[in-house]
This record gives structure tokens, sequence and C-alpha cells, in this order.
């Protein structure tokens, strides 16, 4: 050993100031480690105990403020939580480490052991441990506490409309999803009429209503009913439900608006079809192409009802049309020879004793649409009976016997073609496991109110977003993939099968309201082969392109349950 | 003997009075205390004297002085000069000093014997030193602080140093001064020997913190009581107990 006369002249030794033994001057505050340690406690201001919040119902510990959140024991997730208590005094020092003392789990005690840091006098770093206990405090959190009261909403959206089919319905769904606007929904339900959103959170179920009177014409009236109240701080508990009516006017409806109303909408004609419904419902004059918007408000002031809706369409050929010239928008008028179509193989024309050879001469909003051959969907007026005051206050010399509605493509129909794109629903698939029928959605999955017709709404509901673009370009449409298109396919010719018993459209008119047994032989109804022998197509089919489908939703990882949305 | 006293709840008695072999210098407070310990100890054998320098009370930081003279700063009044001319004996000379660093006790750290100074003073206050104070003149760091009079204190006995003085700066300086140097603390634990402490050659002063390890330290250092530095290990044990008790 060399002796190192720098080294060793470089150290300085004082006495320690408490306890009088020999220490290094380095600390710089004159005591020894343990007589510092003694004299400054760097964990003064750090509370040693603590309370968390556990909720026995679902086993999650309160994060606070608001958050519940499920930590295993000893879990670092609990660990932060736990630290969480401390925050604020732990700002002032250095967190060095923190773990876990165990402790039996009945004991309602969490320990942990935290080491920290802290500068104390000048340049003097002291590290120290402490044992911090929390007490588990049990409880319930909000969530539980409503759940146990069978108190699950505190708002809820009812949604009706005084119709017979449930187009609009899916149509509002298809909707829904695209703006997202279900993403806060608890659940929704059925309901005879429509369906009832719930929600947990007042606004939540305004900003539906908000959302609903953006996009249909609607009638909005909120209640509240009282739940509990708290006369000592002057809080009150309350339930809030939004009933929102839907005008029960749809698209392609014939209306009969009263005298005195048609005088005050631009002295229109009494007699017209609806043909739009935005957040306001256009009527249109097919005699002259007149036009007024008819708003919510304006509407519920003197609600009417329609004289005849979609389901008492009938089908009619065109023989010739002429454009008269006038043109407003994309409608031509044009005055138009039709005969019904005898698709069904009955004379009815001839069966109605009406004496005539069965041509009707009509004017029409669909000039630009019709060519001659061409099948038409029209209200026969000449053979229906309506129940209607404002129908009977009509000049019935006035009236026409056929009013023109839409263009329809029956051969279309007979190629039972698979579709080759589907839509989203918002409520997981019914159990019933055929692949084909894609998102009815939240209607009629639970096999009640309205099963039947929702089926076949739906099937016809698919077609009016084949036929009309500007329908289809307000939802969003996926790719369907081959084989489940393929699976369609088969399917949809096992319902031909079992629906060729009743021939012809199902869109005939008659009955609104037809027994069970004709509505369940109506289900999923689609163009019978009777016809096969001319297999001409429409050429004007508007074809969905396939740039207008997105991407297979659940190939995107996108399924019912996460709530997750595509784009 | 080492007594603890302190100035108006400060601790750092040196900042406020200056102890010398010949005089006693206090600062002016509301009450007495602080001079009535001084009194009780020195009252038959040296002059106490009350008085503000330049009119603050921060007198033993301002001044430097030994047996032999007193130095105060220029920013000294003529008033208090005259008072401390009419309080001293004839035989301590008073000289003012036109020095740039003002804070002579700072700066100045003197015997009877030698002085350190600090290493940027003026060679004319050097030799001023030399002259009033009668000492041998030294340019001097005490742990690498300039402030020579704030980190050590001085008797013709021994010295108490800065705690983080290393044993080689411990040799080299008592080499200078030829007294025993100990490295130490004062007020539990403050390195500012200077400001915690005054001492001469038969009785020292401290703050009231100074723990009884401390005092015992100063005890020994300053030969306060007879002892050689083998008697301070009975004297600290026996303080340690009188401390634990």
């Amino acid at each position: 050993m060399e002796y190192e006369p720098d080294a060793a002249g470089s150290e300085s030794y004082i006495l320690c100031a408490d306890c009088g033994t020999v220490i290094s001057s380095a600390n710089g505050a004159g005591l020894c480690v343990g007589c510092l340690r003694n004299s400054v406690d760097i964990t003064e201001g750090i509370p040693k105990e603590a309370v968390v919040n556990f909720c026995r119902g679902c086993e999650r510990f309160l994060s606070p403020p608001q958050t519940w959140v499920a930590c295993q024991p000893e879990s670092r997730e609990l660990l932060a939580l736990c630290l969480k208590k401390i925050a604020r005094p732990l700002l002032k020092v250095r967190l060095i480490d923190a773990s876990f003392i165990w402790t039996e789990p009945h004991s309602r005690r969490i320990k942990l052991k935290v080491t920290i840091q802290k500068e104390v006098l000048a340049n003097t770093v002291l590290q120290q441990t402490f044992v911090l206990t929390l007490t588990v405090q049990t409880g319930q959190c909000p969530s539980c506490t409503r759940l146990a009261a069978k108190n699950t909403w505190k708002a809820s959206v009812q949604l009706r409309q005084k119709v017979t089919h449930k187009r609009t319905f899916l149509f509002l769904e298809q909707l829904i999803l695209k703006h997202n606007a279900h993403k806060d929904t608890n659940s929704i339900a059925e309901k005879r009429d429509g369906l009832d959103f719930f929600y947990t959170e007042r606004n939540n179920a305004i900003k539906m209503c908000e959302f609903l009177a953006s996009v249909v014409p609607v009638r909005c009236k909120g209640s509240e009913q009282l739940i509990s109240q708290d006369t000592h701080n002057g809080t009150a508990n309350y339930k809030f439900t939004y009933s929102v009516e839907i005008v029960p006017i749809c698209k392609d409806d014939l209306v009969a608006i009263p005298r005195s109303l048609a005088r005050s909408w631009g002295n229109i004609s009494p007699l017209t079809i609806c043909s739009r419904v935005g957040n306001s419902m256009h009527l249109l004059d097919p005699m002259t192409l007149q036009q007024t918007d008819v708003t919510a408000p304006v509407y519920w002031r003197s609600p009417f009802d329609p004289l005849a809706s979609v389901s008492d369409l009938v089908e009619f050929i065109v023989l010739d049309i002429e454009p008269s010239g006038v043109q407003r928008g994309k409608y031509v008028l044009a005055d138009a020879q039709v005969t019904r179509s005898s698709g069904s193989g009955r004379k009815e024309a001839d069966d109605d004793g009406m004496g005539d050879d069965g041509i009707y001469h009509t004017r029409t909003h669909l000039g630009a649409f019709l060519q001659p051959g061409d099948t038409v969907l029209g209200y026969h007026l000449t053979n229906s009976n309506f129940n209607n005051d404002a129908f009977e206050a009509l000049d019935q010399s006035r009236i026409p016997d056929v009013i023109l509605v839409k263009k329809t493509y029956p051969n279309r129909r007979k190629k039972s073609k698979p579709r080759n794109w589907k839509l989203r629903s918002i409520a997981k698939e019914a159990e019933d496991g055929t692949e084909g029928n894609v998102g009815r959605g939240a209607l009629g999955r639970r096999g009640g109110v309205d099963q039947k017709n929702v089926e076949r709404d739906y099937e016809l509901f698919l077609r009016d977003l084949e036929e009309d673009p500007e329908m289809r370009a307000a939802v969003n449409l996926y790719k369907a993939d081959e084989a489940a298109a393929a699976a369609a396919a088969d399917d949809e010719d096992g319902d031909v099968a079992m629906g060729g018993a009743v021939a012809g459209s199902g869109m005939r008119g008659g009955k609104r309201r037809g027994g069970a047994a004709a509505q369940a032989a109506a289900v999923m109804e689609v163009e019978d082969d009777g016809m096969g022998s001319d297999d001409d197509e429409e050429e004007d089919f508007p074809e969905i392109q396939l740039d207008e489908l997105l991407e297979h939703f659940e190939e995107m990882g996108v399924n019912d349950d996460d709530g997750e949305e595509v784009l | 003997m080492a007594v603890r006293c302190q100035f108006e709840n400060s601790t750092d008695i040196g900042v406020f009075s200056k102890l010398t072999n010949s005089y006693c210098l206090t600062a002016l407070a509301s009450s007495t205390n602080f001079y009535s310990a001084f009194e009780a100890e020195l009252a038959d054998v040296i002059p106490i004297v009350h008085t503000t320098i330049a009119g603050t009370r921060i007198v033993g930081r301002l001044t430097a002085g030994n047996r032999h003279g007193l130095l105060v700063p220029s920013t000294t009044t003529d008033q208090e000069l005259q008072h401390l001319r009419n309080s001293l004996p004839p035989s301590v000379a008073i000289q003012r000093v036109e020095e740039r660093l003002s804070a002579l006790g700072n700066v100045i750290a003197c015997n009877d014997y030698v002085a350190l100074v600090h290493p940027d003073i003026d060679r004319e206050t050097e030799e001023i030193i030399a002259d009033t104070l009668k000492v041998e003149v030294f340019r001097q760091t005490i742990a690498s602080n300039v402030l020579v009079g704030s980190y050590c204190a001085l008797s013709n006995q021994g010295g108490l140093v800065h705690p983080k003085t290393t044993r080689s700066e411990l040799d080299e300086l008592s080499s200078l001064l030829q007294v025993p140097l100990v490295a130490g603390t004062v007020n539990r634990g403050s390195e500012v020997i200077g400001a915690g402490m005054v001492v001469n050659d038969w009785c020292a002063f401290t703050g009231l913190d100074t723990t009884a390890t401390e005092v015992s330290v100063i005890e020994a250092t300053f030969r306060l009581q007879g002892q050689t530095s083998a008697a301070v290990i009975n004297e600290m044990r026996d303080s340690l107990i009188d401390h634990y008790a």
C-alpha cells in the first residue's frame, strides 16, 4: 500500500453536532445521517391514511372525481389509484418507489410501501420509506344504485309514427347510424308504432330529439316525473320523457288537404302527393307541378291524415306519354295513357264493371322518367273508396282516375339477383340465424309487435334504396361478402317458392290491414316468375355503383357490440 | 467557558457583537438580555460597548479588531467614532478604513498576532491592518470561501474553521496562524462559524442552538477550561450523556 497524501488530505472530518460521532463533513448539514433523519421528517404533510371507495356490486374502485374502474388486487391500476390519494402532497417530494404490502382481503385495508426523496437543508437529499394505509370503504356506485332501484335510465325518447308500415323507422335507423346519433343510447326498445330510446343523461335525450327534428318533421313534447327529492338541499331527481311524434305522412303518400289549408298554402290543389320528406314535407300537385313545403309546426297546427299510402299503390303499364312542356326541376308535366298491369292474370278492369277498355288518361309529373311500355305505380282512384272528409269535399268530376307516383322495375325484380350490398343495424341481429336477412335492426327483432310486417317492409325499404339514388345518398351502404350474397340468393329462392301461391306484386291495393294469414303470405314476398318469358331488363334501372359502397363493416372490426362506427 | 445566548431570536450572535481580549462591542437591542449575557461574564474585566456602526446593528460583521486596535468601515459616522473612542481603552487604536469590501468582519479574521484576509482586499488596507492591529497579514481562503471572517473564529489559543476544510488546508492554515485549528460547526450544524460565535482568550459566546457536542469542541479548541485536546473525548462523552438523558 502506498501512502497517498493527497487523498488523505482532501478529506475533512467533523463531529456530528448532535451525537458527536466523527463524520465526513461532505453532507453539508453538520449532522450524521441518523441525527439528520431524527431531526427532519420528509414525510411530514403526507397523509399516512386514506380511504378508497369500493362498489360491492360491480367490484370497482372510485377514481375521483367520478369514474369507477375495475382493478385487480395488487395491480398496477390499483397502485395508481391509491397513489392518487396522496398526489398533491407527493408533488413536493420525489416518488422513488411504491409497492403493495400484502394484507388479508377481508381486513379491508390496502397497505402501500412508499419511498420518497426530498432535499433538506442545502444539497442534502434524504430518502425515506413509509407505509400508507388505505381503508377500503364499501358502498354502491351510482350505476349499481340505479340498477338496484330498477332505475336504469334517466331520460327516454319515445319516437312514434302512427302508420301501418315501418319504412320510416328503417330509414331513420340508417340515418342514426350514419350520423352516429345513437352513441349515448343505453337501450332501444320497440313499442307499438315506434321505438323508445333510453339515456342515462337528460342532455343526451335532448340531443337525440334535436337530431330527430333535424331529419324528419316531428312534434316533440317533454315531460318529467319526480322520482325523489331532498328538501334540505333543494335537489330533486327526475325522470325525463320526450315524446316525439313523426308526421304520419310518408313519401309517395296521397294526401287530400282540407280546402282551407290548400288555399292558405299558395292555393294548391287539394289532392297532392307527398314528394319528399326531409325535416319538412313537400307536397306536389301532379297535375300542375305546383309544390308546397309543409313544416312540422304548420302541419301540427291542423294535422291531416294521408288518403292512401304506399301499400295501396297498383301497377300500371304506360301505353303512351306526351310531355306537355311544363317543367319544374326534375319533374316534367306529361299526358299519359296507362292501363292496369295484367301481371295478375285477372281482368280487373273488366271485373270492375267500369265499362271501359281499361285505358286511363291522366296527367303526370313523371314525364321525364316514363317511356311507353314502362311500368309505373300509381293510385287507382276510381277503384278506391276513401273515407275522408277532405276527399269528399272535392269536386268529384275533377278527380283523375289515376295518379301516377313512381316508376317501378318489375322485370328487374324477377331476376332473383343477390344484392351486392347490405346495411348496418343498430341492434344485434335477432337470433333467427338466417344470414340473408341482414339488419332489420331495432325493429321486429324480438319477434314481437310487428315481426311479419317488418320483414316485408324491410324488403320494400331495400328496394326503395335501390331505386332512389337520393335516398341512397343519405345512408351508408356496405359491400356484402360473396358467401353471404350467395346464401341470400338461395334464401330468396326459397321464399319465392313459398310466396308463389299469391301471385302478383306484393304491393297490390287492397285492405290496409289484412288478416294474419294474408300477412303471413306476404312475408318476404318477391316477384314470382310467372312472367318468365320476357327477360328484358329496364335499361334505366338506377344501379348501385360499386363506389357507392363502403367496405364491409365486419371486416373492419366493427361489430354491433362494441358500438364503434365506420367513418 | 462557553456561553449560549441569542440576539432577538437570532442565533447568529457573531453578527451583532465583536469580542477581543481588551474590549467587547454589542449592538443596540430593544432589550438588554443580549448585553447582560456579556456583562455577566466580562463586566469587571473589559469594557462592553453598546454601539452602532454606520447606523446598523451588524457591528460584528462590519468591524475587525484585536487587543491592539479596531478597524471600522468608511461608512462609520463621526459620532459613532467619537463614542467608540470615548468608550474603548486608550491603548486600542481605532482606524477608519476606506475599503471597497466594507464588511470588514467578513473579510478579516484575526487574533492578536496574525490576520487572514480576503484575497481581493486593497494593498493599502492590508498595510493599515498590519499597522493598526499589529499583525502579520495573509491573503487566504477557507474551504474555498473567500470570506475568511465569516467562516472561522480565531483566538490566541486556537481556531474553529469551516467544516469542509480539508486536512491539508487545516495544516497549512495552522502553520500560518501558529495555533491549532479544528473544523467544526456551531448552531447545530451551521457552517458560518464567524457569524455563530465570538471568542477571546478566556471565554466564548455561541448561538443558542449550539449543541453540547459543539460546545465541547469549542471549549477544547479554544482551551477555555485548561483542557488538552485529549480531554475532549471524556468531555464529549459526558455531554452526550447529558444531552440524551
